[in-house]
C-alpha cells in the first residue's frame, strides 16, 4: 500500500487549467500551454517545499494538524512574504463556482464595511491560559477521575463483550508481566514465565472501593429520592463520570430490581426515575451497555408494555412513561443490534405478537404502538400501516359502541392519537399528493379522514423544514456575489472614507468574463444582479445589496462616489449551485437603478428591494424542489 | 591572482557564481568564521589550527581549496587572514593553483560547453578526493557551504539515462541472488544508490526517465525513507536542485556504510565483471564504505543502525574518548543530624561540625576516572544560594524512596486550558516549583506552582530606601504589589519553540522563530539579553546544568554555545545534515547533545568544538534527549515513536524501547536514574525500567569493538506503566 502510495507521489502536480485561472486573476490572458506546464511543475515543486517545511514548524508546534501560521512561517523561510489575512484555525472554507466548461475553487473575500467594524463591540475577551493540575498516576495507579481517560475506553468494552475471545487489556497485560516479575525469583526466571504463559480471558472483577461504594449509595438514592434538583445532579454525573464502568453491573441490577418491584406496586413515579437512570446510563459516552442488556431491556419494555403502571390509570401520565422507554428500548436497539444478539428483530417479534393479539389492554396495546413506531419509519410502513384498518375498526367500536369503561376509552383515545402522529409522517412520504379524504378512507378505515389531514399538516411542515434545510444547503455551497466596481472618475474629496477601502478581490476578476457576456450558453441557474445606480450631485453614497435570499443577512457595501457621473456597479451571482437544480437553468437579470437624487434616506430601502425580489424569484424554484427533498432529508440511515 | 585557469572553465563558473551573487561568498565567509571560532577555545587558537594543519594533510588541502575560492572571488583580505591564521606558506597556494589549472586546462583543451562542465567536474573530484584520501574526511569549512556548481557537476557524468534502470535492477538481481548473509548488508546499498542515480539522471534533464526510473525503484526502498522519498519525488528539474537542502546534503556528505569485507568482496568483483562503471563510480565517490573484518551483520542489526540521512555513523567517529563521568560535587560544608529531624529548622544556619560524608558523598569524592578534569571547562563558581540549593538537595535525596517496578512514581499532570493549540514548549524547574511555557503567540509565560507568588524586584528608586543592613533583605527588595500566579514575558516575534530554566531558577532562556535566543530575569521579569546568531528559527535551547552556559540550536544547522554574558557565541557546532531539533547538556557540562532532523544525534565536546560521537538509528526527526543522571548513557526520542538508548562511552545503541505510536516529546530520568519517563503525541506517559535496560547490557556480551548492536526485544518487559491522558482537541 505505501508503495502505491509513494508511486502517486511522483506524479502529482497542478493542473495546467489551474495555471491558466491562476493567470487570468492577474491579467495575462493567453497562456501557452507550455509554459503552463513549465509553470505548474515548477508551482508544484515549490508547494510541495513550502509543505515540507511547514511540517517542520507544524511538528515543532507540537501540534497534529497544519495551521496557516505554518504556512507562513515556511515562506518567511524562504524570505517570501507570507500571505498576510489567513487567520484561521479552522479550516478555510473553498467555495466553488462552475461555469463555461470550468470549475473554480477559490477563497471567498468578503468585503468589509469597516465602519461597521469598528461600531461592533468588542468580542468577549477569550479566557486567559491558565493551568490545572490533576494526578494522573497516583504510585503507579492511574485514579479515575473525570480528568483523566476512563480506565476502560467504549471501545475496548465493546470488544470485550462483543468478542470476549479477543479481548487484551493493556492495563491487565502491564500487570501481568509485572506481577510475573515480581513473582520470579530472578529476571531471567520471569522473562521465561512471561513467555510460557497461556492467556486466558481476563476474569473481569467489579470491586468496588470504599469511595465508589459510598458514591453509588449516594447516587441511587438521589435518583429515586425525592429531591428533584439532587435527582438531576445525580443523574448529570451518571451521565458523564468516565469512572462508571466498575459500578455498571450495579446499577443494572439496582435498576431491574427497581423496576420489578415498583411494577406490582403500580409506583408510576419511580419506574420514570428508573427509566431517567437508564437514559443517563446510556448518555454516559464512556460506558458500554451491551454486557447488560439482559437486565436493561426486561426492564425497560416491562415500562412500555405493561398492563398497569400505576395506580389510578385513567389520571396518572403513564403515556409519557410508556413513550419515553419506547425511545429507549430504540435506542438501545440502534446502538446494540448485532447479528449475532438480534435486539431489534426480537423486539420486534414480541411486540407485534401482543399488538396482535385481540384481548390485549389498550394500555399494553399503547405500549406496542409506541414501541414499535419509535423503531423506525420502516418498521411503522411494514407493520403499523397494513393494521391501520384494524385497529381503526377497534378503536371506532371503543369510541361510538356501547358504553364501555372510561378508561378503555382513554386507552383507544391515546391509541389513536399515536398512530396519526406516527403514521401521518410516513404515509406523507411514500403517498403521493394529492391528499383525497375519501380514498384515505377507503384506504385505512375509521381513522383515514383524520390520517388525511393529519398527512397534510405534516406534508406542510416537511415542506417548511425543506425549505430551511435547502436554504442552509445554499449558503454553502454558493457563491457568495462578487462585485466589481469601476469607477468612471475619482476624485480625493470624499468624505471620511477613501475609495481605496474597497479592495478588488483578486479572485474577481477571474470572473469578470462572465458579465460581459450574459448571453452566451452560460451554466444551468446563474443569475446576474445587475444594479446601476446614478448618483446625483449631492449624494455622496449609495448602499449596494450584495447578497440575494441566501445569505442570512444582506451583506451591504458601502462606495463613497464624490463624483457626480454614474456609478454602474455590476453584481454577478451564480446561482444556486451546481447540486440542487441541475436540470433548470434560470437566468435572471435584476436591473435596479437608483434615482439620483438617492441619499442616505434611501439607503434602507435599496438594501431590501433587490433582496425581496431575488428571495422570490428563488422561491418557486425551490417549491418546486420541494416534493422530493424532504424524503431524502428525513430519511434515516440504516 | 596567481591561479590562472584554463579560460573555458574559468569563465564558465565565474558566470555560474554569479547566479548566485552574495550568497555564496557570503556563506563561504562565514563558515570560515565558525571555523576559526570553533578550533579556537579561548586560549591556543593558532596552535590548534597549525596542529590540525599539521598532522592532517587533508586538512590542508581544504584548506588551500578555501583559499582559492576565496582568492577566485577576489577576497583576497578574506585569503589573507585565512592564510596567516592557517600558517600555510604563501607558495602552497601557488602550487595548489597551478595543479588545478593544470586540471583546468586539461579540461579546456577540448572544445564546447560539455567540456566546461567537465574541466569543473574534475575541479571538484579535486577537492573531494583530496579530502577523501584519507579515511577520516572530517567536516571541512569548504565543504559546509560548498560552491553549488562545484558539487552538482559531480553528477555531470555520461551514461545512457534509459540504461539506469538496467544498471539498477542488474545489481538488485545480484544482490538478491547472494547468499543471506550478505543480501542484507549489500541491500544498504540500494538507498544511496538509488538517490544518487536519480539524482544523476534530474541533473542530465532526462526529466521522464529519471520519473521511470523513481517509480520503478522508490518502491524497494526501506520504509523509514518515505520522508526523504517524498522530498526526493518533488524534485523533477535541474533547477530545483539550487537550494534544496536535503539534496545538497546528500551530495556533499558521504552516505557511510558499514559492510563486512566479504560482502564488499563480493559487491567488487560482481561489478568488475560486469563492467558496471556508473555504479562503481557513484560507489567510490559519493558512498563511504566503512569495511570491518567479521560475520556480517544481520537484517535486524542494519535496520537498528540506519535511517539517517547520510547513512551510519563512523567507527572512527566514536572512538575519541568521552570523559562521561561526572564531576565532583563540590565540597559543601553540611549541616549535619540529618538524622533528627529538628535540622530542618534550622537549615540555612549551617552548624559546623565534621563534614559529610554518608552514601551520596563518599561516592562524589572519589574521582571517577571517567570524569573529566574539574576544570576541563571553566565553570562558575557557587553562590551560596546555590550552595543551600545542593543542601537541600542532598536532604532531600536522603529522604528519598528509591524507584523501581515496585515503586512507582505519581505523576501530576499540568492541563493549560484555553492554550488553544497554542502551547510550543514547556520547562520546569529542578524543584518543581515554576513551569514556563512558551506558546506560539510569541509570549512566554511563567507560573508558580506552589503558593509562593511571583514578584518584581522594587524599583531602583525604591530599592534605594530600603535597609540594606537588615536581615530579611532579600524579601524586602520584592515588590509585594506585583505577586500574581504567573507572569507574562513579552519580547518575541515568533511562536516560542524553546525555553529552559537556569539551574538557580534566576534566569529564563527562550528561543523562538525570530531567530533570537532570550535571557529573562526572573527576579524583574525582563529581558536581559536577546542572543543574536540564528538567521533562522531556534528550535531549542538548553542551559547548562552549572549555568552559565548555554547551548541552542536551530534551522540553520547550527548548534552554538552560548554563555550568558557574551552576545556571540562561544563555540558552533556544525555537521548536522539538516535542522537541529534538540538541544541538551551533558550532567558534567563538558559535553552537549544534539539531536537533528537528519536523524541523527551528535555529542560535541565543549572544549573543542569536536564531534565526538554520531548515533544513528532513529527513523525521524529527534525531538527528545535525555542524559541519565550518572552521564553514562542518553536517551533520544523521535517521530517514529521509539526511544532509543545509547551508551556514551562506548558509543553504542544499547536499547530501544517500542510503545508509543507518535512523536515523543519528551523524556526524563528519575533523579537517580532507576525510571525513564517518556511524553509522546498519542496522549500517553509511559515509564520504562531504566536500570534493567542497562543491566541488560552490563551482562551482554559486549560487542563494542565492532561496533555491532544485539538489541532484544524487550520493551514490553521494560515498561512500567502507561497512563493515558485526554486528548483535548
Amino acid at each position: 500500500m505505501a508503495e502505491e502510495r509513494r508511486q502517486k507521489q511522483c506524479s502529482v502536480s497542478l493542473p495546467t487549467e489551474s495555471m491558466k485561472a491562476m493567470a487570468e486573476s492577474v491579467g495575462v490572458g493567453q497562456l501557452q500551454e507550455e509554459s503552463c506546464t513549465a509553470l505548474s511543475e515548477e508551482v508544484s515543486y515549490r508547494i510541495k517545499e513550502i509543505a515540507q517545511d511547514a511540517l517542520k514548524f507544524m511538528r515543532h508546534g507540537k501540534r497534529r494538524k497544519l495551521t496557516t501560521s505554518d504556512i507562513d512561517n515556511a515562506l518567511k523561510l524562504k524570505n517570501v512574504e507570507p500571505l498576510y489575512g489567513f487567520q484561521s484555525q479552522e479550516f478555510i472554507p473553498f467555495r466553488f463556482a462552475s461555469g463555461g466548461g470550468r470549475e473554480l475553487y477559490f477563497y471567498e473575500e468578503k468585503e468589509v464595511d469597516l465602519s461597521d467594524i469598528i461600531n461592533t463591540p468588542l468580542p468577549r475577551v477569550p479566557l486567559d491560559v491558565s493551568l490545572k493540575a490533576h494526578w494522573l498516576s497516583i504510585e503507579g495507579v492511574q485514579p479515575s477521575i473525570p480528568e483523566n481517560p476512563p480506565p476502560a475506553p467504549k471501545e475496548q468494552q465493546k470488544v470485550e463483550s462483543t468478542e470476549p475471545l479477543k479481548v487484551v487489556k493493556p492495563g491487565q497485560e502491564e500487570e501481568g508481566t509485572i506481577q510475573g516479575k515480581s513473582q520470579g525469583a530472578t529476571a531471567a526466571d520471569g522473562k521465561g514465565k512471561d513467555k510460557g504463559l497461556i492467556r486466558l480471558k481476563p476474569r473481569s472483577t467489579h470491586e468496588l472501593s470504599v469511595e465508589q461504594q459510598l458514591y453509588y449509595k449516594e447516587i441511587t438514592e438521589a435518583c429515586v429520592g425525592s429531591c428533584e434538583a439532587k435527582r438531576a445532579e445525580a443523574l448529570q454525573s451518571i451521565a458523564t463520570d468516565p469512572g462508571l464502568y466498575q459500578m455498571l453491573p450495579r446499577f443494572s441490577t439496582f435498576i431491574s430490581e427497581g423496576v420489578r418491584v415498583n411494577v406490582v406496586q403500580n409506583n408510576l413515579a419511580l419506574l420514570i426515575y428508573l427509566m431517567r437512570m437508564v437514559k443517563a446510563l446510556m448518555d454516559n459516552p464512556t460506558l458500554y451497555l451491551e454486557k447488560y442488556l439482559h437486565e436493561l431491556i426486561p426492564a425497560v419494555v416491562t415500562c412500555i408494555v405493561s398492563k398497569q403502571l400505576c395506580l389510578r390509570p385513567d389520571v396518572d401520565n403513564h403515556w409519557a412513561l410508556r413513550d419515553f422507554a419506547a425511545r429507549l428500548m430504540a435506542q438501545s436497539c440502534k446502538t446494540f443490534s448485532t447479528t449475532t444478539n438480534n435486539i431489534q428483530s426480537r423486539i420486534t417479534k414480541t411486540f407485534t405478537k401482543s399488538w396482535l393479539d385481540d384481548k390485549t389492554q389498550w394500555t399494553t396495546r399503547y405500549g406496542c404502538i409506541a414501541g414499535l413506531a419509535e423503531l423506525g419509519p420502516d418498521v411503522i410502513k411494514t407493520l403499523i400501516l397494513p393494521r391501520l384498518t384494524i385497529e381503526g375498526a377497534r378503536i371506532k367500536a371503543v369510541m361510538e359502541g356501547p358504553v364501555v369503561s372510561t378508561i378503555d376509552k382513554i386507552g383507544a383515545d391515546h391509541v389513536q392519537s399515536l398512530l396519526l402522529k406516527h403514521c401521518a409522517s410516513v404515509i406523507a412520504k411514500i403517498r403521493p399528493q394529492p391528499d383525497n379524504m375519501e380514498q384515505y378512507r377507503t384506504d385505512y378505515g375509521y381513522l383515514g379522514p383524520m390520517l388525511c389531514s393529519h398527512v397534510m399538516k405534516a406534508r406542510t411542515q416537511a415542506a417548511l423544514q425543506a425549505q430551511q434545510v435547502n436554504r442552509t444547503t445554499l449558503t454553502i455551497t454558493q457563491p457568495r456575489p462578487t462585485l466589481t466596481v469601476s469607477q468612471s472618475g475619482l476624485s480625493g474629496s470624499a468624505g471620511s472614507r477613501t475609495p481605496s477601502i474597497i479592495k478588488v478581490p483578486s479572485s474577481l476578476t477571474l470572473m469578470t468574463p462572465r458579465p460581459g457576456t450574459p448571453s452566451q450558453p452560460s451554466p444551468p441557474a446563474t443569475k446576474y444582479i445587475v444594479m446601476a445606480t446614478s448618483a446625483g450631485a449631492s449624494s455622496t453614497q449609495q448602499v449596494i445589496t450584495l447578497s440575494s435570499s441566501q445569505s442570512a443577512s444582506p451583506v451591504t457595501s458601502t462606495v463613497p462616489s464624490a463624483t457626480s457621473t454614474l456609478q454602474p456597479l455590476v453584481k454577478l451571482e451564480s446561482g444556486s449551485g451546481p447540486g440542487l437544480t441541475s436540470s433548470r437553468p434560470m437566468q435572471k437579470y435584476i436591473v435596479v437603478s437608483l434615482p439620483s437624487s438617492a441619499s442616505s434616506s434611501l439607503e434602507s430601502k435599496s438594501s431590501v428591494l433587490p433582496t425581496s425580489i431575488s428571495s422570490t424569484s428563488l422561491e418557486a424554484t425551490m417549491k418546486l424542489d420541494r416534493s422530493e427533498s424532504p424524503g431524502a432529508s428525513t430519511q434515516s440511515p440504516h | 591572482m596567481a591561479a590562472v585557469q584554463g579560460g573555458l572553465a574559468d569563465t564558465n563558473e565565474e558566470k555560474d557564481i554569479k547566479t548566485e551573487p552574495s550568497n555564496d561568498g557570503f556563506g563561504n565567509n562565514n563558515a570560515t568564521d565558525g571555523r576559526v571560532l570553533s578550533t579556537s577555545p579561548g586560549s591556543s587558537a593558532s596552535a590548534g589550527i597549525n596542529k590540525s594543519a599539521a598532522g592532517a594533510p587533508e586538512d590542508q588541502q581544504t584548506l588551500l581549496a578555501v583559499l582559492q575560492f576565496l582568492r577566485k572571488n577576489k577576497l583576497t583580505e578574506s585569503v589573507e587572514i585565512l592564510r596567516r591564521e592557517a600558517g600555510l606558506p604563501e607558495d602552497s597556494l601557488e602550487l595548489k593553483g597551478s595543479d588545478s589549472s593544470g586540471a583546468g586546462s586539461g579540461g579546456a583543451a577540448g572544445s564546447g560547453d560539455k567540456e566546461g562542465g567537465d574541466a569543473s567536474a574534475l575541479l571538484s573530484r579535486v577537492t573531494i578526493s583530496s579530502s577523501a584520501a584519507a579515511q577520516a574526511p572530517t567536516k571541512a569549512a569548504g565543504e559546509d557551504q560548498p560552491d553549488v556548481n562545484v558539487v552538482l557537476s559531480a553528477y555531470n557524468q555520461q551514461g545512457d539515462p534509459p540504461l539506469y534502470q538496467v544498471y539498477y535492477s542488474g545489481l538488485k538481481k545480484f544482490i538478491e541472488s547472494v547468499l543471506d548473509c550478505h543480501r542484507a548488508e549489500l541491500s544498504q546499498l540500494f538507498y544511496p544508490l538509488f538517490v544518487h542515480m536519480y539524482l544523476e539522471l534530474v541533473y542530465n534533464n532526462h526529466e521522464s526517465e529519471a520519473k521511470a526510473f523513481f517509480e520503478k525503484f522508490s518502491g524497494d526502498q526501506e520504509c523509514y525513507y518515505e520522508d526523504d522519498l517524498r522530498i526526493l519525488s518533488s524534485l523533477s528539474k535541474r533547477e530545483h536542485m539550487r537550494g534544496n537542502e536535503t539534496l545538497m546534503d546528500f551530495r556533499t556528505s558521504k552516505f557511510v556504510l558499514r559492510i563486512s569485507r566479504d560482502s564488499y568482496q563480493l559487491l567488487k568483483r560482481h561489478l568488475q565483471e560486469r563492467q558496471n562503471n556508473q555504479i562503481w563510480n557513484i560507489i567510490q565517490e559519493h558512498l563511504y564504505i566503512d569495511i570491518f573484518d567479521g560475520m556480517p551483520r544481520s537484517k535486524g542489526q542494519i535496520d537498528a543502525m540506519s535511517g539517517s540521512l547520510a547513512g551510519e555513523g563512523k567507527r572512527e567517529a566514536n572512538k575519541a574518548k568521552v570523559y562521561y563521568g561526572l564531576l565532583k560535587e563540590p565540597e559543601i560544608e553540611l549541616p549535619l543530624d540529618d538524622e533528627d529531624e529538628e535540622a530542618e529548622n534550622e537549615e540555612g544556619k549551617p552548624k559546623k561540625k565534621k563534614p559529610k560524608k554518608d552514601s551520596m558523598g563518599s561516592k562524589s569524592k572519589k574521582q571517577d576516572p571517567n570524569a573529566p578534569s574539574q576544570t576541563r571547562i571553566p565553570l562558575p563558581e557557587l553562590k551560596d544560594s546555590d550552595k543551600l540549593d545542593k543542601i537541600m538537595y542532598m536532604k532531600e535525596a536522603t529522604k528519598r524512596i528509591r524507584l523501581g517496578p515496585d515503586n512507582l512514581p505519581s505523576i501530576c499532570f499540568y492541563s493549560f486550558l484555553n492554550a488553544y493549540q497554542g502551547l510550543t514548549a514547556v520547562d520546569f524547574t529542578d524543584d518543581s516549583s515554576l513551569i514556563a511555557g512558551g506558546f506560539a503567540d510569541s509570549t512566554v509565560r511563567v507560573w508558580s506552582v506552589t503558593p509562593k507568588k511571583l514578584r518584581k524586584v522594587k524599583s531602583a528608586a525604591d530599592l534605594n530606601l530600603i535597609d540594606k543592613e537588615s536581615d530579611d533583605v532579600l524579601e524586602r527588595i520584592m515588590d509585594e504589589k506585583t505577586a500574581s500566579e504567573s507572569k507574562i514575558l513579552y519580547g518575541h516575534s515568533g511562536p516560542v519553540y524553546g525555553i529552559s530554566f537556569s539551574p538557580d531558577r534566576n534566569y529564563l532562556l527562550s528561543s523562538s522563530e525570530d531567530g533570537t535566543v532570550r535571557l529573562w530575569s526572573l527576579q524583574t521579569f525582563t529581558c536581559l539579553v536577546g542572543y543574536k546568531g540564528h538567521n533562522y528559527p531556534v528550535w531549542d535551547t538548553h542551559f547548562s546544568p552549572h549555568g552559565y552556559y548555554f547551548i541552542s540550536g536551530g534551522h540553520d544547522r547550527v548548534a552554538r554555545l552560548w554563555a550568558t554574558d557574551h552576545y556571540q557565541p562561544l563555540r558552533m557546532f556544525s555537521g548536522h545534515l539538516a535542522d537541529v531539533t534538540c538541544t541538551r547538556f551533558h550532567p558534567n557540562s563538558n559535553y552537549v547533545a544534539t539531536g537533528s532532523s537528519d536523524r541523527t544525534i551528535r555529542l560535541w565536546d565543549v572544549l573543542n568544538g569536536n564531534c565526538v560521537r554520531i548515533f544513528t538509528g532513529h527513523k525521524g526527526p529527534i525531538h527528545a534527549l535525555a542524559f541519565s543522571p550518572n552521564g553514562k548513557f542518553l536517551a533520544s526520542g523521535a517521530t517514529d515513536g521509539r526511544v532509543l538508548l545509547w551508551d556514551i562511552g562506548h558509543g553504542l545503541m544499547i536499547g530501544e524501547l517500542k510503545g508509543h505510536t507518535d512523536t515523543i516529546y519528551s523524556l526524563r530520568f528519575s533523579r537517580d536514574g532507576e525510571i525513564l519517563a517518556s511524553g509522546s503525541m498519542d496522549n500517553t506517559v509511559r515509564l520504562w525500567d531504566a536500570l534493567k535496560a542497562f543491566d541488560d547490557l552490563e551482562t551482554d556480551d559486549f560487542t563494542a569493538a565492532t561496533g555491532h548492536v544485539h538489541l532484544q526485544d524487550n520493551s514490553q518487559e521494560l515498561l512500567l506503566g502507561t497512563y493515558m491522558s485526554k486528548s483535548t482537541p
